[in-house]
């Protein structure tokens, strides 16, 4: 549009002073004509607002014209010569009452800083209790879907096994072989200086078996599809299919989260022996490049080094950390709400509380294991 | 100036296919400066997909479309942008960001355009959520917070709230009572006048055709049908009498019983 950018000013005529504005009063020229209006003298004695010379008026203009003239702040000016055909939109803008702004935060201060901790703390133990009770309704739908097994979903389950397992296998392995360089060339390293190098094989043994295999498979995992449950769940949340579910007489424990942490107890313990060895397969490549002996005798050597015990030590977390991470991620989708941004917020959450289960519950078994002096 | 043209939208020979599906073949329309124009057709004849085309979200398979004098596909993406802010758009299912309130919804636009002083843009919201008929407690709620209609309301003080020259409506009366759908009317012709908008509506309520539209389009055989509601009741075309002349549009006044 080219029209005059709008103006307004104090003019006198005959009978007093008069406010005059004139040309665009449009959104475009909002920000001008805002400074315009304010520059306006507050006690002027204009008797009138005249609207001859405006040739273009949009709702920001006439919201403008109408603070300029003092519209519902009291002291109100009457309009005169606004051109008929804007004058229905005048209209509305005036009668839509007497203005309303949203309100703006306050300042923070140190006591709202003060209860955000307090609430924060609130939050961590009713999240804890909200946690167990979600862990006790899954036992029970559990228990009534293996009294009634043809209520199980086993397609969703194939999927879930395919995009947490097969589809997490590169990943994991790539992992757990650089971890398995990195130990052995960090163990022979240190271990040359007492002349205990061939050690080496234990180190990465036992480390790899016992502790890296199956934390790194873990945390892999939680990263990877612990995120992928909450932000499915949480999306179908805000679409409301979840509530769709429900109203079809379905539980969404049996439907949507059965089906996903069945699928992790299934593939974790996979995934964890694959990362076994290729850890130790990592480990072999660098003992053989760094200490003078070859791949075969690396072979023979953990042969006689490693014992069952190391291995299934590490595979018994597997299906507890499964279930951990399964049960926090659908835990956190299903308690999105509303907003595309509540979905990554509890997405966020879901990765962290994972792995910090993980590594609490990691602690616990090694607890456990030496109290078992295993 | 180019858009100083009577037509403020030209489409020549639009054609729009999805797969197998063809939704237009050969589409011509024109809509006028200032007019309501009102769109109907069948539950999926591809209403929405055309207002799609016409906004730049669907690209089209074939076919000129002139908004406000620019040929849409030879624009580049800033001429794009700034084209797109001189129109306002209701989308069916209101599209209303999930993460903010009801009040920055509606200043999100004007936050866009970044000169506006902030209290200004405080107060022009507040405005229109009165001028759409919200209550003002409603300011501070989140989209999940409300009620389909409120929804549609405040998508279309969205829509508004840079004062547009083109308003597109996808369905903006679904969902809302009787009165309130009059009332939206209202506003709608009532803003129209003032600001000279143009309107193109879709819609399935027949009040609002008889009521603010100047003319309607009818999408019938994947191609528009235009004109007044006296030369569409007159059509002979078997869709289109149906539509104007069955028992909802004899309630609505348009066919005599
Ligand atoms: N992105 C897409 N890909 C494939 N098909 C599509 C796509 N978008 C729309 N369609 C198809 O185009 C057809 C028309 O859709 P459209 O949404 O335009 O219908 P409509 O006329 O607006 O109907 P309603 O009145 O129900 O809103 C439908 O059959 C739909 O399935
Ligand atoms: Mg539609």
């Amino acid at each position: 549009m080219t029209n005059q950018p709008g103006w307004i000013k104090l003019a006198q005529e005959r009978d007093g002073a008069v406010l005059q504005a004139g040309g665009a009063w449009t959104v475009e020229y909002a920000a001008d004509l805002d400074r315009q209006v304010e520059s306006l003298p507050k006690e002027s004695a204009a008797q009138v607002l005249d609207l001859t010379e405006i040739d273009a008026i949009d709702t920001a203009g006439a919201w403008l014209l109408a603070r300029a003239s003092g519209q519902g702040e009291g002291q109100e000016i009457p309009w005169r010569n606004l051109a008929p055909e804007f004058q229905p939109l005048a209209e509305r803008v005036l009668t839509a009452g007497p203005k309303v702004t949203p309100e703006r935060p306050r300042a923070r201060t140190i006591t709202d800083w003060v209860a955000d901790v307090g609430a924060g703390v609130e939050e961590v133990l009713a999240e804890s209790l909200n946690l167990v009770a979600f862990f006790g309704e899954f036992v029970l739908a559990t228990g009534r879907v293996i009294a009634n097994p043809r209520r199980f979903r086993w397609v969703s389950l194939l999927v879930h096994i395919e995009q947490t397992g097969i589809n997490a296998l590169p990943i994991v392995g790539l992992i757990s072989f650089l971890v398995g360089v990195v130990l052995a060339y960090q163990g022979a390293d240190q271990l040359r200086q007492f002349n205990a190098q061939f050690l080496t094989v234990n180190m990465v043994g036992i480390s790899v078996l016992r502790e890296m295999g199956i934390l790194l498979t873990a945390i892999v995992v939680a990263g990877r599809s612990g995120s992928a449950f909450t932000a499915q769940i949480g999306t179908m949340q805000v679409s409301e299919e979840v509530d769709a579910l429900r109203t079809m007489g379905l539980d969404p424990m049996e439907v949507l989260v059965l089906p996903r942490v069945t699928a992790l107890i299934i593939t974790l313990p996979i995934l964890t022996f694959f990362a076994d060895l290729m850890g130790l397969f990592g480990g072999g490549i660098m003992y053989s490049v760094l200490v003078d002996q070859t791949f075969g005798q690396y072979v023979t050597r953990l042969n006689d080094v490693i014992t069952p015990t190391m291995f299934w030590v590490g595979m018994v977390k597997a299906p507890v950390f499964a279930i951990l991470i399964a049960l926090v991620g659908c835990f956190e989708g299903l308690r999105v709400t509303g907003s595309a941004e509540s979905v990554g917020k509890m997405t966020t959450r879901a990765v962290v509380e994972g792995i910090f289960l993980v590594i609490i519950f990691d602690a616990l078994f090694s607890v456990l294991f030496s109290i078992l002096s295993i | 100036m180019a858009e100083r043209s009577a037509n403020i939208i030209e489409i020549r020979g639009l054609v729009n296919r999805f797969g197998e599906q063809v939704l237009h073949d050969g589409l011509d329309l024109d809509i006028r400066r200032g007019e309501v124009l009102g769109v109907v057709g069948g539950s999926g004849s591809g209403k929405s997909v055309l207002l799609r085309t016409i906004i730049g979200l669907n690209r089209s398979t074939a076919g000129d479309i002139r908004v406000l004098g620019q040929l849409t596909r030879e624009l580049d993406d800033e001429a794009l942008r700034r084209l797109q802010t001189r129109w306002g758009v209701l989308f069916q299912n209101g599209a209303l960001f999930s993460s903010l309130t009801v009040a920055e919804n509606i200043q999100a636009p004007m936050r866009e355009r970044g000169d506006i002083p902030p209290e200004l843009v405080d107060e022009l919201a507040g405005l229109k959520v009165k001028l759409v008929g919200l209550p003002i407690d409603a300011m501070a709620k989140y989209p999940s917070q409300l009620s389909g209609g409120m929804k549609k309301r405040v998508g279309l003080a969205r829509a508004l709230a840079l004062d547009p020259e083109i308003l597109f409506l996808d369905e903006p009366t679904a969902g809302l009572d009787p009165i309130g759908a009059a009332d939206f009317d209202q506003l709608i012709r009532s803003l129209q006048q003032s600001l000279g908008l143009t309107v193109v509506m879709i819609t399935h309520d027949l009040d609002s055709l008889v009521t603010i539209c100047d003319r309607i389009a009818v999408l019938v055989d994947k191609k528009v049908k235009v004109g007044t509601l006296e030369e569409l009741m007159r059509d002979p075309h078997p869709w289109v009498q149906s539509y104007f002349h069955g028992p909802r549009a004899r309630a609505a006044g348009i066919a005599a019983d």
